[in-house]
């Protein structure tokens, strides 16, 4: 038992942590929203380069994997700094398909970062269907190579674009590993979440101890302090839990990841608008680009009240 | 990263598991906040303590197994999976056996903390008083300089246990001229029933005796009796609080255990969906809580000083409890109510959870100034 990150996993985090801090990504993220993806794919083919894709990638299919706990590692990092892109989408499209047929044709190039990947229930909503290489419909009848998608919509988090992928297509496998997929999607999204909580803590406590009313940083007022001394005990309590999800890959324990990380997420967002006060609602302020994925992250593969139901199916 | 245990850690969890299955009471003992009760949960402790189970991370010399922290960690899952009985020494095992050990002297060690853990010698805190309860600094109960030893005068409130128990600590002010109102403090060690004391117990919500008001007319505490340098009480006090109390004074074990309790009950009572997130959130909370602390205490076994993240603990822990019982009285609805049901008992427990050793506003307040780093205020 040492449930610590080692020091190779840390230098990992903080390696990424650099290159995405370089990376200017809250002007990657508002040219994503408007659907020019250049600054995306060269990001994405960087991260790509760091081995975060290939954690999700067997060996066998030139990846790194199966290393759920750096994955979760990195996904925290994705979020902290908002990254754009269907990134737990490839992460789950990698584990469908890596026991099929295709895998040998389509993971060296997800590892690599040559093609992204999304994924959705037939008739519902992907992510970035518009840039997606690879477009994933599950249905019923098994897992099929979407044709193409249907035109794009924003979401709230308007780095989410939306579109219904076409119905049809080559059928890859008439029973391809949902569950253990949908376990690697709800921990990437999990991790991401308290990546984009942490964000939001972090930028709020900044904002706080520098603006001034009543001639005073706001910060001083215990009112604030409260809030935010809440925020991060929520995120402090959430991130065990999806470290945990990430060493067992108990279902359990990753439901509970899912919802501990997303209530927090989303929480610390409110706390962080509210402290903002009006200048945190505009568009135009970076810190939207955080609340808004927030909001996302949490309905996004199992929201909370299906994640506790799982938690109790789990149990029984 | 990992969480998997030795099969040495393994065995000792096995072991814990035999012995408590065999000898945890089958019937509840009566409640820890009546004469009969303390009496009957002292005598579980000198069981404990014939067994070696009473303190297992102390020293062997008195009377622990030396098992480390994560060893500790199991035998706490272990015991409250058993269901086994509250314990009455709480105070004395957590909060001033730590002291001792980091603070006291050899000779005070070997004195004190065997009787402590046969249960022996159980202990009381002697912390707020009237006037200085979240402003614990401002305290004004004194320690007057005498032959030998110390004169304590004045009033303490709010001192758990202190209706039954045997001893107490607590600070006084020994140097009235000091600058600042936490220096000039002193750490000392009393009898309830030395000459000068008064124990006048208090009625908690139930009306059960548990916790007590001392008033102190020139009590002599000896030279021996002081933990640590006259004057160096706060620190000395400050730095068990900071460096362990967060791990030991709550263990995940009793809240998973709580938790396994109320999704039992859940099931039992047909698994209403209404009350399935909250279930649900109980469950949750509990692995997290543990998760949280193997990950502090993995931390603490690599070298690292915990410090203020303790007050993350607090608020989490003391939340938890209150929310997991109200889910239990709602399930149990008019069931629920009489007053010595096991979960109206606990729930009553529990609701002092965000009032003791230290406030949920002082702890917010630590989280914020000391983790997040933002201005002093005003409180």
């Amino acid at each position: 038992m040492r449930f610590l990150p080692d020091p190779e996993q840390r230098a990992f985090t903080g390696s990424l942590d650099a290159l995405l801090t370089a990376a200017d990504t809250a002007r990657v993220v508002r040219e994503w929203s408007r659907g020019e993806h250049a600054s995306g794919r060269a990001l994405w083919s960087r991260i790509a380069e760091a081995g975060v894709f290939a954690l999700a990638v067997p060996e066998a299919y030139e990846g790194f994997g199966p290393r759920p706990v750096e994955l979760a590692l990195a996904f925290v990092e994705l979020g902290r700094h908002a990254v754009p892109g269907p990134l737990v989408e490839t992460v789950m499209a990698a584990v469908l398909i890596d026991e099929l047929g295709p895998a040998k044709r389509l993971l060296p190039a997800l590892a690599a970062g040559r093609s992204m990947a999304t994924v959705a229930h037939e008739g519902s909503y992907a992510l970035d269907g518009d840039v997606a290489d690879l477009r994933l419909s599950l249905s019923p009848g098994g897992l099929r190579l979407a044709p193409g998608g249907g035109p794009v919509r924003a979401g709230l988090d308007p780095a989410r674009r939306l579109t219904r992928l076409r119905p049809g297509g080559e059928l890859l496998a008439a029973g391809p590993p949902v569950p253990r997929a949908l376990l690697w999607a709800r921990l990437a999204t999990a991790a991401q979440a308290l990546g984009v909580g942490l964000a939001l803590l972090e930028r709020t406590v900044a904002y706080v101890g520098h603006r001034t009313q009543f001639g005073v940083p706001v910060g001083s007022f215990q009112a604030v302090k409260h809030r935010l001394a809440d925020a991060r005990i929520a995120l402090e309590f959430a991130r065990p839990l999806v470290l945990g999800a990430a060493v067992t890959m108990a279902p359990a324990d990753v439901a509970a990841a899912k919802v501990s990380a997303c209530e927090a997420a989303y929480a610390t967002a409110r706390t962080a608008l509210q402290l903002h006060g009006a200048i945190g609602y505009t568009a135009e302020y970076d810190l939207s680009l955080w609340l808004t994925r927030a909001r996302a992250l949490r309905s996004a593969w199992g929201s909370p009240d299906v994640c506790r139901a799982d938690v109790l199916d789990a149990l029984i | 990263m990992d969480l998997t245990l030795s099969p040495a850690d393994e065995a000792f969890r096995a072991e814990a598991r035999g012995w408590l299955r065999a000898r945890v009471p089958s019937a509840p003992l009566p409640s820890l906040e009546t004469a009969e009760g303390f009496a009957a949960h002292r005598a579980w402790e000198a069981e404990l303590a014939a067994a070696g189970w009473s303190v297992v991370d102390w020293p062997t010399r008195y009377g622990g197994r030396a098992c480390g922290l994560l060893r500790w960690l199991l035998f706490e899952e272990e015991y409250y999976a058993a269901g086994a009985p509250g314990r009455v020494n709480q105070n004395g095992i957590a909060l001033l056996a730590p002291t001792l050990l980091g603070h006291g002297t050899p000779e005070q060690r070997a004195r004190v903390l065997p009787p402590m853990a046969t249960g022996e010698v159980v202990w009381a805190q002697a912390w707020s008083e009237p006037e200085a309860g979240s402003d614990l600094a401002s305290l004004r109960s004194r320690a007057v300089r005498t032959d030998g030893g110390w004169l304590l005068s004045g009033q303490k409130t709010w001192s758990s246990r202190a209706a039954f128990a045997d001893r107490a600590f607590g600070l006084f002010r020994s140097d009235p001229a000091a600058e600042k109102p936490h220096q000039g403090l002193t750490y000392v060690m009393f009898g309830l029933r030395d000459p000068g004391v008064t124990v006048r117990p208090i009625g908690r919500l139930d009306g059960k005796p548990a916790f007590a008001e001392l008033f102190l007319d020139e009590v002599f505490v000896p030279d021996e009796d002081v933990i640590g340098e006259p004057g160096r009480g706060w620190a000395i006090a400050m730095a068990t609080a900071a460096d362990e109390r967060g791990l030991t004074l709550r263990s995940p074990g009793r809240f998973l255990a709580t938790a396994e309790r109320l999704h039992a009950l859940w099931r039992a009572r047909g698994c209403p969906a209404s009350s399935a997130g909250r279930v649900a959130d109980a469950l949750i909370g509990a692995r997290a809580y543990q998760l949280f602390t193997y990950a502090a205490a993995s931390r603490f076994l690599a070298g690292e000083r915990l410090g203020p993240e303790s007050s993350l603990n607090k608020v989490f822990w003391s939340e938890y409890d209150i929310a997991v019982h109200e889910t239990a009285l709602d399930l149990l609805g008019e069931e629920g109510e009489p007053a010595d049901g096991e979960w109206a008992q606990r729930y009553v427990f529990a609701l002092a959870g965000p009032i003791y050793a230290g406030t949920n506003e002082i702890q917010r307040d630590i989280v914020a100034e000391r983790l997040l780093g933002l201005p002093k205020g005003r409180r």
